[in-house]
């Protein structure tokens, strides 16, 4: 029966004497390709919208399905398919049509082929070989090209050839329809008619790249890849982004070993087509100065290189004292890991150091948090797991955002948000403290938010019948509502009360993965800060850390004294970093191009890769630790020596006191008068958002601090990284640098008025000053900073988020 | 069939002050207005169906037929825009109209909204005709002050807002969706269609674009009825027209004519093809039907009926009756090339064809009436222009062609001359209207 219905719903029609069977409303064009009929095409893009204007992909249609022929060819992209139609792409009037277009689009076109980027990959290149003339009528009737200087900086990232271009409106479609920033536009007409920009108002946009993507000739180009490589000298691998949680499928292209761009990869589940510049164009940092590209031991304070057998014994000799009676060792991988990776920190953690100190999150949490990702999200993904997975994005009619801007920390979700949304299929709503630029995109229904009011405001969600929430809806929550006591509490209550499904967005590709591999404490285990904490009171003697900035952490300056508290750090990096600095032993991870592995994506899907480079001298993660882990093993099996054991304590009460005189007096804090008298007090209060896996969450809200500020800061503080910021993984390319949002403070208006516009937000961190902006709908005691598009980012040099802040003006 | 002029719409053209109200009213202005404001809105579509009137800005849709498209169950707002954007080498009727007799055009507009069920309509006038724009603004104020717009015109609680907008100089709004781009503050260009302007037009709800001249030319209906419309014109094509008479003849003009009148006709209304300075009689070398977008005719025509079928059937349209007379003084090769630089200058950019084509066709022919080039140039040309006929997106490409592929068929001779002598072998100054001015 279902089959029937199928079937009436099918159209049939013959493409090339081919009998097709498609759906209702679709077109030729597209009834063609699943016929294995390819006509060639230029502005013609299943996701974008049908437009018509470049003509190429024109065939004869003798039979409209209703026994009459169009007189002319048609364009098949444009054209839907009717019963019984009858459609040639190649007789004698559709080949006349496709090659008469294909002469006149090259009338214009500059004959630079073996200097253009395109050239190799260009489908005009191509369809010029397949459906054009061997010889040129209009150079052999003398005919002049229209003219342009060129390139010009469409943004700093993208470059506009407009004697390449054949204004098929490609990039202009892409960037209306699906990334919502319109700011490239036709300009002029006729022959003249060209892609501009409006005077002073660069291409900014955070998908600006997958215009140079779907540009059908070499009109647009990126300055990172300009002139650097031919299509046919690269080898092209597939991979999936490192940048954020989306699971992007991305193609890497290489050549001689060196990464030379990156593309989207086509996957209909997750991306489409689609990335954001930072997964495109963030890669310089693979071959930054700084790569440690062979293990280091600190010997007489200084670290010099070693062989791996080496470091792998130093390490483990290292991690064996501090895990004896002395203490023990906390262990913090990050959240950048694949899955194996994860896995394998956890099995080091558990098995060979014995520990459950053991957390991935190296940014504000909560125990709560942990206590919800156990509960609601590991486990889950999609398919019988029941997880929300992108399409449910596009069949939802009410998406709750939480604790999330879908835009700046989730490029891909908020692609498949505004897809949506401008089919008219969904209606986001969105916990935010303003209605951002993304908001704005996805027509969202702002629920003013400060925060720390997240929990409450999701409560309220239901009391409001208009909202419509149901067991259709789907609710994403963010990372950050680790800093707003009960929200993650909230936002389970309102799924289970409403049926709608809940999911979980995090930050970082291996966010995920991580949750899954078991990288949480477990009972009895001191979760990341507490770790932290531990270390400053000398009940952990030793770390071993991941990818882990200490700038992104709780409390930076707390980060930074434990490292140098530690009797001994062993570090696991790409690069050189605050951490490298100071361990005892660095062991280099091979980078991402260097290994196959699975990132675990937002929807809980994973996403295996292959690997890019073979490198025999690159180690990923697991490989390290089993080789601490066999050390490890070896050394437990000698006989202890109990003079050894004194000196390790001694030593180490040396160190902490040492230490505790560094964090009281180096660590700046504003606060003066609440410098910490001793190391332990120092961590509790510096531990701002979460102090302790024992304390409850709102009472550990760093509750001295906050009420002692309290009387003269009138803000709070609301932040979220930007997607192109002081990042890591996104330096080293300075053109992609530039497209980033800068650095402003958003007030209310009438905070805005009265403070002007330059302001100094000071915290009980530090201060930044920054320019002013407002927002209509920002509550008045709120204001909101990027995360990380100043200094070394607000949890270091300002505060906690949601803490308060001072504002003056600057 | 009747061979003499019909004055209707251009009737009170030579009247003191006639493009004012009182002048207007004097003649029993906005009297079809209180007729049709009687009748039920459906009545007066069926009145337009019947007269036969056929639209006048070229391609001849039955008017009645088009407001019938509206779909009256769409909740969204209905929309009348007149398309005054009269842009076409040639044409000159809607201007002069508007010139001189603007509330003819309001009237027409205000009962043709009432038959679509518009409350609010538009009057897209080309950019560049300044006084006109400002006759029409002062005749909507006018309309306006004497109860005609606005509010529960004339008692019947049926209200009309009219809005005069002026376009930006681009040939391409005169094509209806991309007037309505333009309408709508965006940049003029045509659009997909389906979804047609009747269901999703200005502002994505129900539009009916018509003419200037179709939507003055109602007011008499309603006035005179549709048999007397009816009564004029050929069997299909009914009613009077404006013919817009210019060039090389002795008294260029508009003639108001049923269709089905021959050029021969009208040019012995006109006083025949100008003479020669010396007095010498001139002869008729070609001519245009309806406008540059026209395929051309020649003396061999001059005894079409000037009707929508003739016209077809004879291998032209009748287009917007812009009768260009060139005699035997104008080279057609430097004529066409004219043209077709002005398509070049106009072609909006969208489509590859017309884009390209132009830009190509003007360079082709510039070098044939320079005289290079060879024979198989003219193949060139023919086959670039069948390449564009019926591929570009809209009917601005299609026009384009014309002149080239007609002149070819008529001149080919003329065009080998070129090549033959290296040069135009025309004295271009003869073809001037001052011709007789030494240089």
């Amino acid at each position: 029966m279902t089959a029937e219905m199928e079937k009436s719903d099918l159209v049939s029609l013959t493409i090339d004497g081919v009998e097709v069977s498609v759906p209702a409303g679709t077109l030729v064009i597209r009834a063609a390709e699943q016929a294995g009929i390819q006509i060639p095409r230029f502005c013609d893009h299943p996701l974008l919208a049908p437009v018509g204007a470049c003509r190429q992909c024109l065939v004869d249609v003798p039979d409209a399905g209703n026994g009459r022929g169009f007189p002319k060819p048609q364009a098949s992209c444009t054209i839907p398919v009717a019963e019984g139609m009858v459609v040639s792409t190649v007789n004698e009037t559709a080949a006349k049509a496709q090659t008469g277009i294909m002469e006149f689009l090259l009338i214009n076109h500059p004959l630079d082929c073996p200097v253009c980027d395109k050239g190799g990959e260009c489908p005009l290149q191509n369809q010029a070989m397949s459906n054009g003339r061997g010889e040129s009528r209009f150079a052999a009737t003398g005919g002049v090209k229209r003219t342009f200087p060129k390139p010009i900086h469409l943004s700093p990232n993208v470059l506009l050839d407009r004697e390449r271009c054949i204004v098929c409106q490609r990039c202009t479609r892409f960037s209306d329809e699906i990334a919502g920033d319109p700011f490239i536009a036709l300009v002029e007409r006729g022959a003249q008619q060209q892609i501009g920009i409006a005077e002073n108002a660069p291409f900014l946009s955070y998908f600006s790249g997958n215009t140079i993507q779907i540009c059908p000739v070499g009109a647009l180009t990126s300055e990172e890849y300009r002139f650097r490589a031919r299509p046919f000298d690269l080898v092209s691998t597939p991979g999936v982004t490192e940048h954020d949680a989306s699971g992007a499928a991305i193609r890497v292209d290489h050549r001689r070993g060196k990464v030379v761009r990156r593309l989207a990869g086509d996957d209909p589940e997750v991306n489409e087509e689609w990335i954001t510049d930072k997964d495109r164009f963030g890669f310089a940092y693979l071959y930054a100065d700084d790569r440690i590209t062979y293990p280091r031991i600190r010997e007489d304070g200084e670290l010099r290189p070693a062989s791996w057998l080496e470091a792998f014994e130093v390490a483990a000799r290292g991690l064996a004292r501090c895990s004896g009676g002395a203490g023990g060792v906390g262990v913090l991988p990050g959240g950048r890991l694949t899955l194996e990776d994860a896995r394998a920190y956890a099995a080091f953690a558990r098995e060979s150091l014995g520990t459950e100190d053991v957390d991935f999150r190296s940014r504000p949490l909560s125990a709560e948090e942990a206590a919800f990702l156990e509960r609601h999200v590991k486990g889950t993904g999609p398919g019988d797991q029941g997880a929300v997975t992108y399409a449910d994005l596009e069949t939802a009619p009410v998406v709750v955002l939480a604790g999330l801007e879908p835009e700046d920390e989730a490029g891909t979700v908020f692609l498949r948000l505004r897809k949506s949304v401008r089919a008219g299929g969904t209606r986001v709503i969105a916990l935010s403290p303003f209605t951002t630029r993304g908001l704005a995109k996805l027509s969202a229904t702002v629920v003013p938010t400060a925060p720390g009011d997240e929990a409450d405001a999701l409560s309220s969600l239901l009391g409001h019948a208009d909202h419509g929430i149901d067991h259709r809806a789907v609710i994403l929550v963010g990372e950050r509502l680790a800093t707003a006591p009960g929200a993650y509490a909230a936002a389970a209550d309102l799924a289970a009360k409403s049926g709608a499904r809940l999911a979980w967005v995090p930050r970082r590709a291996g966010d995920r993965g991580a949750v899954e591999a078991g990288l949480l404490p477990a009972a009895g285990g001191r979760d990341a800060d507490a770790i932290v904490g531990a270390v400053l009171s000398g009940e952990l003697a030793g770390l071993v850390v991941g990818g882990v900035d200490p700038d992104d952490t709780s409390d930076p300056a707390a980060f930074h004294a434990a490292l140098e508290a530690a009797e001994f750090v062993v570090s696991l990096e790409l690069r050189e970093t605050d951490v490298t600095r100071v361990a005892d032993v660095v062991l280099p991870v091979a980078p991402i191009t260097d290994r196959a592995g699975t990132f675990v994506n937002w929807e809980g899907r994973e996403r295996p890769f292959p690997q890019t480079f073979r490198n025999p001298a690159s180690f990923t993660d697991a490989r390290i630790l089993a080789g601490i882990g066999e050390e490890l093993e070896r050394i437990v099996a000698e006989p202890a020596s109990a003079a050894h054991e004194e000196d390790v304590a001694a030593a180490r009460l040396r160190r902490m006191v040492l230490a505790a005189q560094r964090h009281g007096t180096a660590a700046g804090f504003v606060t003066g008068a609440g410098a910490p008298s001793s190391t332990s007090e120092g961590a509790h209060v510096a531990g701002g958002v979460h102090a302790a896996t024992t304390d409850t969450d709102s009472d550990g809200r760093g509750a001295s601090t906050s009420e002692r500020i309290e009387t003269t800061a009138t803000f709070k503080l609301a932040t979220w990284k930007l997607l192109l910021d002081n990042g890591v993984m996104q330096q080293g390319d300075k053109a992609l640098a530039a497209t980033a949002r800068p650095p402003v403070a958003i007030l209310s208006p009438a905070s805005f008025a009265r403070l002007g516009a330059m302001v100094t937000v000071t915290g009980d961190r530090g201060s930044v000053t920054v320019p002013a902006g407002s927002a209509v709908d920002l509550p008045d005691d709120v204001v909101w900073l990027p995360a990380n598009s100043t200094g070394r980012g607000l949890l270091a040099d300002v505060a906690s988020p949601g803490s308060r802040v001072e504002v003056t003006n600057a | 069939m009747t061979d003499t002029l019909t004055p209707v719409l251009t009737a009170n053209w030579a009247d003191d002050r006639s493009w004012t109200l009182p002048s207007y009213a004097a003649r029993g202005g906005y009297a079809a207005l209180d007729k049709a404001l009687g009748m039920a809105p459906d009545e007066v579509i069926t009145a337009v169906k019947d007269a036969g009137l056929r639209g006048r800005g070229g391609a001849g849709f039955p008017t009645g037929m088009k407001w019938s498209f509206i779909p009256q169950d769409n909740p969204n707002p209905k929309y009348l825009v007149v398309n005054a954007d009269e842009s076409e080498p040639g044409t000159c009727k809607d201007i002069p109209l508007m010139m001189a007799s603007p509330h003819t055009l309001v009237e027409g507009v205000i009962i043709s909204s009432y038959a679509i069920r518009a409350k609010v309509a538009f009057i897209y006038v080309r950019g560049e005709v300044l006084h006109v724009i400002r006759r029409l603004q002062a005749a909507v104020a006018e309309a306006y002050a004497a109860g005609h717009l606005g509010q529960n015109i004339h008692g019947s609680g049926y209200d009309l807002d009219l809005v005069v907008h002026a376009g930006a100089g681009a040939y391409i709004c005169g094509e209806e969706t991309a007037l309505l781009d333009s309408l709508e503050g965006r940049r003029g260009q045509p659009r997909l269609r389906p979804p047609f302007p009747a269901v999703e037009g200005l502002y994505a709800s129900p539009t009916v674009i018509n003419n200037a001249e179709s939507i003055a030319s109602v007011p008499s209906i309603i006035a005179n009825g549709p048999g007397w419309f009816a009564g004029m014109g050929t069997e299909k094509s009914n009613g009077f027209g404006i013919f817009s008479l210019s060039g090389h003849v002795t008294r260029p003009g508009q003639y108001e004519a049923p269709l089905g009148i021959t050029l021969r006709q009208l040019l012995d209304l006109a006083g025949g093809v100008r003479e020669a300075p010396n007095g010498q009689a001139r002869e008729l070398k070609f001519w245009t039907p309806g406008g540059s977008s026209t395929p051309l005719f020649t003396a061999e025509h001059l005894d079409v009926p000037l009707d929508f079928e003739s016209v077809g059937a004879a291998g032209s349209m009748l287009g917007t009756r812009a009768l260009q007379i060139f005699d035997e003084t104008v080279c057609v090769v430097r004529a066409v090339l004219r043209w077709t630089e002005f398509y070049k200058h106009e072609s909006c950019g969208k489509c590859t064809p017309c884009r390209e084509g132009t830009w190509w066709l003007v360079q082709v022919l510039a070098r044939l009436e320079a005289g290079q080039g060879s024979a198989e140039d003219l193949d060139l040309l023919l086959d670039q222009c069948d390449n564009i006929l019926g591929r570009s997106f809209c009917a601005l490409g299609d026009g384009a062609t014309s002149p080239i592929t007609s002149s070819i068929k008529y001149f080919r001779d003329e065009y080998l001359a070129h090549l033959e002598q290296g040069g135009c072998p025309f004295d271009p100054a003869k073809s001037t209207l001052f011709e007789e001015v030494p240089a």
